[in-house]
């Protein structure tokens, strides 16, 4: 229980600073919000009223004490650009984000260890090298080029999958259908990642001696692969899972573009293209918790299945 | 007999590896060689229009078939091929410039500093490429000079991080307690110390990186931020084929296979030269 708060502990003060910056960034880039809104011709009083309006014409101390006691209310803010609520817009956005990046590394895990094992124990045999050009064809792939490549195959030619949108969240049928493809793309690139850090860590793991003892007393190899070999190999895989899923989620946001997917990369991008700083400023503060929570979740999986890490080393 | 056998897998291995690396090399050679002498080998003008080939599929006087526009898609994958590498290589070269040195200053000073720099690269690291990338690059504005910058700014956190740990552990030898207390200049001691051990590593991992810096120009200029138009970059061509994906693919598909044979030729230098210099994988 202490080792969980701990972590939590620590992934406080990185999420306020992360959002301090995106603030900061925000604040930074050139062009003033309320006359982005209003365009070229707006009046100077109606850019004055609409900046009262905004909040922004109070010192930006002040701007930014609001700013986080919003963060704290699980209140975002309003658009420039419609003036509504963003936190309305991030409500519908953030499970399709969330379904796409779960999937994608559920995909990840489940076909890369697997492989990762199989190459392993088939070292320098030809599924090995296979498999090694596979993880390094993935891991070259542009995110949003695979996903090009998998929507022209199964979406418009084999007409398998619809080609865009983000489906129904209530309707599971057509939920999936538009789910697999952009996931199924994240997935793959984290297979790549994946299988190659699982080898790795076998090949390194088969090394050690306790391996050599075990196999010297006479034990099965199968008993010396389940029993001595994966249980430690797979802890580092642990861990760079994690670090890979921040990979992941920088290409969600590629990937909801190719898709046409309403998440919260799709929000950001148009946010972007639109100058809705306030809508960015929210949506990288999202990204900066999934990222967080997603360290957190981590370091709780690794502090499980790794029993000394909680006794506190 | 057993030894034997595994005494040529060993060998095998060996040559395997390095022969990853040298085809990696090779095609990388091809692809410099191409966008160095791109003036020569295009057919076309890469911002030509021409409103009677529009979209034409690849055939004898435009390889790799035309856009929307007509312009020649070989013409300009070449072209954008020259600015991928261009940022590529300089963003990676200012990453590890600076981000070496921040490693280094950070673990040789100890204390509050390195506290500070360090956790300022963990933050910097717990973006996505793609988000910070994006921040900064709004921050900035498009232009090529700025997307170098903010692809150099993502590099510099993994070069810093690179170059802490082995900092450390040399700063505690006891030779370099000893020059330093003789009057050595110390920072330049560590660097003269440090260098030479984690070249090898700095190497293998900038090749590799730099197939993540063309892969996140890529990205940029995909989403429309990177290097304005009309100058072709390979992502922002994908993304004008998108909308003719379904009768004139070549127009997209052919940008994004440039990118996946660059990245491929580092990331197959990049582990051929992984496996060559990690020991651990030969006993």
């Amino acid at each position: 229980m202490g080792y969980i708060i701990r972590r939590i502990l620590i992934a406080i003060p990185t999420l306020f600073i992360v959002v301090t910056i995106a603030f900061v960034m925000i604040r930074v880039a050139p062009g003033d919000p309320a006359e982005a809104r209003l365009g070229d011709y707006a009046t100077k009083e109606a850019v004055e009223a609409l900046q009262e309006e905004m909040g922004l014409n109070v010192p930006i101390w002040l701007q930014y004490l609001r700013f986080l006691k919003g963060l704290l209310q699980g209140n975002f803010g309003r658009s420039i650009l419609n003036g509504k609520p963003i936190s309305n817009d991030l409500k519908t956005a953030i499970p399709y984000s969330l379904e796409l990046m779960f999937t994608g590394i559920v995909f990840g895990v489940l076909l890369g260890i697997p492989l990762g094992i199989y190459t392993a124990l088939r070292r320098n045999a030809l599924p090995d090298y296979m498999g090694r050009a596979f993880s390094l064809i993935g891991l070259s792939f542009p995110s949003f080029y695979l996903g090009i490549l998998l929507l022209l195959v199964f979406a418009i030619k084999l007409h398998l999958f619809p080609v865009v949108g983000g489906g129904d969240l209530h309707n599971l049928g057509d939920n999936l259908s538009h789910l697999f493809l952009p996931a199924f793309t994240l997935g793959l690139i984290m297979t790549a990642y994946i299988t190659r850090v699982t080898r790795s860590s076998i090949l390194e793991v088969l090394n050690e001696d306790y391996v050599r003892t075990a196999r010297s007393k006479g034990l099965r190899e199968r008993i010396v692969i389940y029993k001595h070999v994966l249980k430690n190999a797979l802890l580092p895989v642990t861990s760079l899972v994690g670090v890979y899923s921040i990979v992941l989620i920088g290409g969600s946001i590629m990937v909801e573009i190719v898709f046409s997917r309403p998440g919260v990369g799709k929000m950001m991008i148009g946010a972007m293209k639109q100058r809705d700083y306030t809508t960015l400023q929210a949506v990288v503060a999202v990204y900066a918790s999934f990222v967080v929570i997603l360290n957190l979740l981590t370091d709780l999986i690794y502090g499980v299945i790794d029993p000394r890490i909680k006794r506190g080393r | 007999m057993a030894e034997e056998v595994s005494q040529r897998r060993k060998i095998m291995g060996i040559f395997f590896k390095n022969r990853t690396a040298i085809i990696g090399a090779i095609i990388t050679l091809i692809i410099i060689l191409m966008a160095i002498f791109a003036p020569w080998i295009s057919p076309h003008d890469p911002l030509e229009q021409d409103v009677y080939h529009r979209l034409t599929p690849p055939e004898h006087s435009h390889p790799l078939g035309t856009d929307m526009y007509g312009r020649g898609v070989f013409s300009r994958v070449l072209r954008g091929m020259q600015i991928s590498l261009l940022v590529g290589i300089l963003s990676v070269l200012g990453g590890m410039i600076i981000g070496a040195g921040v490693g280094m200053v950070g673990a040789y000073k100890g204390g509050k500093v390195e506290a500070i720099l360090m956790r300022a690269i963990d933050i910097l690291m717990s973006f996505p490429d793609e988000v910070l990338g994006i921040m900064i690059m709004i921050v900035l504005g498009s232009g090529l000079f700025n997307v170098i910058l903010t692809i150099t700014i993502l590099m510099i956190p993994r070069f810093a991080r690179l170059a802490h740990a082995p900092t450390l552990a040399v700063k505690e030898e006891d030779y370099i307690t000893a020059t330093i207390s003789v009057g050595a200049n110390d920072l330049r001691t560590i660097a003269r110390h440090v260098l030479p051990n984690i070249f090898g590593e700095i190497l293998v991992m900038s090749t590799l990186w730099l197939g993540t810096a063309i892969r996140v120009e890529a990205s940029l200029s995909f989403l429309g931020m990177g290097v304005a138009p009309p100058t072709p970059t390979l992502g922002g061509m994908i993304r004008d084929g998108v909308d003719y994906l379904g009768y004139a693919p070549w127009v997209s598909l052919f940008p994004g296979l440039a990118i996946l044979i660059i990245v491929f030729a580092f990331n197959m230098i990049g582990d051929g030269l992984r496996d060559i210099t990690d020991p651990k994988l030969y006993t």
